[in-house]
């Protein structure tokens, strides 16, 4: 439908696109993400393997842009072919206002791959899968109101209808499952958008925003239908609202990061539903240096830590795992670049002293002409069973990217 | 070299005679007065008049400016973008910076927002188009590469000139220019270079020519002004080369479409433009 709504969109267009420039870009891909600890559930060795082709389409008029992404997959590993609108959207520039209508990618928040006050969809498994960057987030169908007065900056994001973050596919990674011989299960999507605000603006020198979510959790909750004997599992959306504010800013000799949310899970305010996330409060201080040409250092810490932690206690199931009220996490990237900013290296890891989970992402890049690209890299995960990198821990992978851009 | 005025005044004094004896007085002092006069720019100044020429002319600058990356092997990488400055006031204050980028295609969309203090390291941000994210980076070290190429931040933006100490040198011809030869040696540790020459023309006071010697005094990089265009009746150094001399690598930008005065508003130099940019300033 959106796909119909677009192509109508470039029709309607098309008068305006005669006073437009237009330009076609795009680029030729090819993953492979080969398993080192394991094969998959499905006895599969690759955690990923396809060609790809992106096109993108942008016409630009004076007030008026269209941008249309669109992805051709093929998947070697049973999804076959694949296509995807990646980004489809008109925008409208106004004075001191502006509009975004369509399928977008939107970030919010100061985190590096910790999410705070980011509440849209993301793609857990393309992260895990050793795909380029650009694939962690997916778009949005939504409508984007800019509103620029003196005082402050605003935009509001409505989207009629729930996008969800796609979690990985339990043919390809080992994940957690209380539940494993339960093989009925249906997942239940909310029929209703969700909403958000972000007002940001400067304040002596530092970025300040305050940042609102109205909506649902992005990624599922389970619920058995029986605990004694289920028969059935039921994975839903906890409906969610998020109230949060970031700042950051020039802090010795780097940038400092700060940012906090809390986490209204409207669903069970009380905590004593055991399949409902607890309400929380999320914490993220991050420092950024470069500490010699062509380096950089990041770290953050990143807080969570549940409101109702006695109705969690007294709600949970035996046998299900117990998390403590407060999980703490430390993350480190390094980047640094060589050969004129042509090769670059990164090392991103992740280490929850909580619970011992971990994620380490080592990742070298080369530019072998302004066209054509190559990377390799790895994901390890480990920690306990039931932890979100913990379970992954079957899962290790190697990863190569080349990309012909065009 | 004397002056119309130093003429007329030996040329008076000759028909007054030796009458006028004071005259005469007066013409033998001048061209010692007129030439401490120019010499009396110290290397300070001349630094200055130098910055105001070359960082700081008009009120607002946009350039197309296509950089090619040539290693010594003569293989090239092309880094194309939009760079548009505006001054906040006089020469030596703050200045904003906004550039677009068009090449290479994995940064197309890319957009960098400079906020310049002097004696203050920048604010800078980065808008990153595969996420649409903004994001605030560090950047103390002013001498790192600009994307990648034998131009520093420094060099593209300018260096803070109590940084270093300035001392004319000596005067000396560039091509047909006559320029002041000015030294300077930055006064903390932090630089890449020990000390660097910088050949400024005596007209316009644009630098023609800079060698860089590294710290331990070996010849390191040269930069060279290729071509000076007028733009507005400003001369503008449209074509320039910064060359390494130690790795034989070198970077060649061109500043096409260059223009000044162009009444480019506050605004544009904000969140909502590095995530949009508008086409016309970016084009």
């Amino acid at each position: 439908m959106l796909r119909t709504a677009t192509l109508s969109a470039v029709l309607m267009l098309t008068p305006l696109a005669a006073r437009a420039e237009i330009t076609l870009s795009g680029f030729l891909q090819q993953d492979t993400a080969f398993n080192t600890a394991g094969q998959n559930p499905d006895g599969r060795h690759y955690k990923w393997l396809e060609e790809r082709a992106q096109i993108k389409l942008d016409a630009t008029g004076d007030a008026w842009r269209l941008l249309a992404k669109g992805d051709l997959a093929y998947d070697h590993l049973g999804r076959q072919n694949e296509s995807e609108l990646r980004e489809g959207y008109i925008d409208y520039t106004g004075g001191n206002w502006d509009l975004r209508l369509g399928r977008q990618v939107i970030t919010w928040g100061l985190g590096d791959l910790v999410f705070v006050n980011d509440f849209f969809p993301k793609d857990h498994e393309a992260l895990f899968a050793g795909r380029p960057l650009e694939y962690l987030k997916r778009g949005v169908d939504a409508v984007k109101l800019g509103a620029y007065p003196e005082f402050a900056s605003f935009e509001l994001v409505l989207a009629p209808g729930f996008r969800e973050s796609r979690i990985p596919d339990a043919h390809r990674f080992w994940l957690y499952d209380p539940m494993p011989t339960v093989v009925n299960r249906e997942t239940v999507k909310p029929g209703q958008g969700d909403i958000g605000l972000r007002a940001y603006r400067d304040v002596a020198g530092y970025d300040a925003a305050l940042y609102l979510y109205r909506g649902f959790q992005r990624t599922p909750s389970m619920r058995p239908d029986s605990m004694t004997a289920p028969a059935k599992i039921t994975y839903f959306y906890p409906k969610l609202s998020v109230y949060g504010a970031s700042l950051s800013g020039r802090a010795g000799e780097g940038v400092l990061s700060l940012e906090a949310a809390y986490y209204d899970s409207r669903e069970d305010r009380a905590g004593s539903d055991f399949a409902v996330p607890n309400s929380q409060t999320r914490l993220l201080a991050g420092y950024q240096i470069q500490p010699m040409e062509d380096v950089s250092l990041g770290f953050q810490y990143y807080a969570e830590t549940m409101h109702d932690y006695g109705a969690y206690l007294a709600a949970l199931p035996s046998g299900f795992p117990v998390d403590k009220r407060w999980s703490h996490t430390v993350t480190t990237r390094l980047t640094q670049f060589f050969l004129h900013q042509t090769l670059r290296l990164s090392a991103y890891a992740s280490y929850n002293a909580s619970n011992g989970d971990h994620f380490v992402n080592p990742e070298l890049r080369y530019s072998f002409t302004d066209r054509v690209w190559g990377a390799v890299g790895a994901n390890f995960f480990g920690g306990k069973p039931w932890g979100q990198f913990g379970q992954l821990a079957r899962d290790d992978n190697v990863y190569l990217q080349a990309r012909y851009e065009f | 070299m004397k002056t119309k005025f130093q003429s007329r005044l030996m040329r008076e004094a000759r028909y007054a005679g030796t009458k006028h004896w004071w005259i005469w007085m007066i013409a033998a002092l001048l061209p010692l007065a007129f030439s401490s006069q120019t010499l009396a720019f110290s290397g300070e100044e001349v630094m200055k008049k130098s910055q105001a020429a070359f960082l700081y002319p008009g009120k607002d600058f946009k350039a197309r400016v296509v950089m090619k990356l040539i290693n010594k092997d003569g293989q090239e990488r092309v880094r194309e973008l939009t760079m548009l400055r505006k001054n906040a006031g006089e020469p030596g204050g703050e200045q904003k910076y906004f550039m677009y980028f068009f090449q290479p295609s994995d940064v197309k969309d890319m957009t960098f927002m400079i906020n310049k203090y002097p004696a203050k390291d920048d604010d800078r941000w980065m808008f990153i188009p595969a996420i649409n994210m903004v994001k605030r980076i560090a950047a103390q070290d002013k001498r790192s590469s600009f994307v990648g190429s034998d131009f520093t931040y420094e060099d593209v933006s300018g260096r803070d000139i109590e940084d270093d100490t300035h001392v004319v040198e000596r005067e000396e011809k560039v091509g047909d220019r006559d320029c002041y030869v000015v030294k300077s040696t930055p006064k903390g540790a932090d630089s890449d270079f020990g000390y660097k020459f910088t050949w400024i023309d005596k007209a316009n006071f644009l630098p023609l020519k800079e060698e860089q010697y590294d710290r331990k005094g070996a010849r390191y990089k040269q930069f060279t002004a290729d071509e000076i265009a007028d733009v507005k009746g400003i001369p503008t150094a449209v074509k320039r080369t910064m060359k390494n001399l130690q790795t034989g690598h070198r970077t060649e930008a061109a500043y096409l479409k260059a223009d000044y005065g162009l009444g480019i508003e506050d605004s544009l130099f904000s969140e909502r433009f590095l995530r949009q940019p508008p086409r016309k300033w970016v084009d």
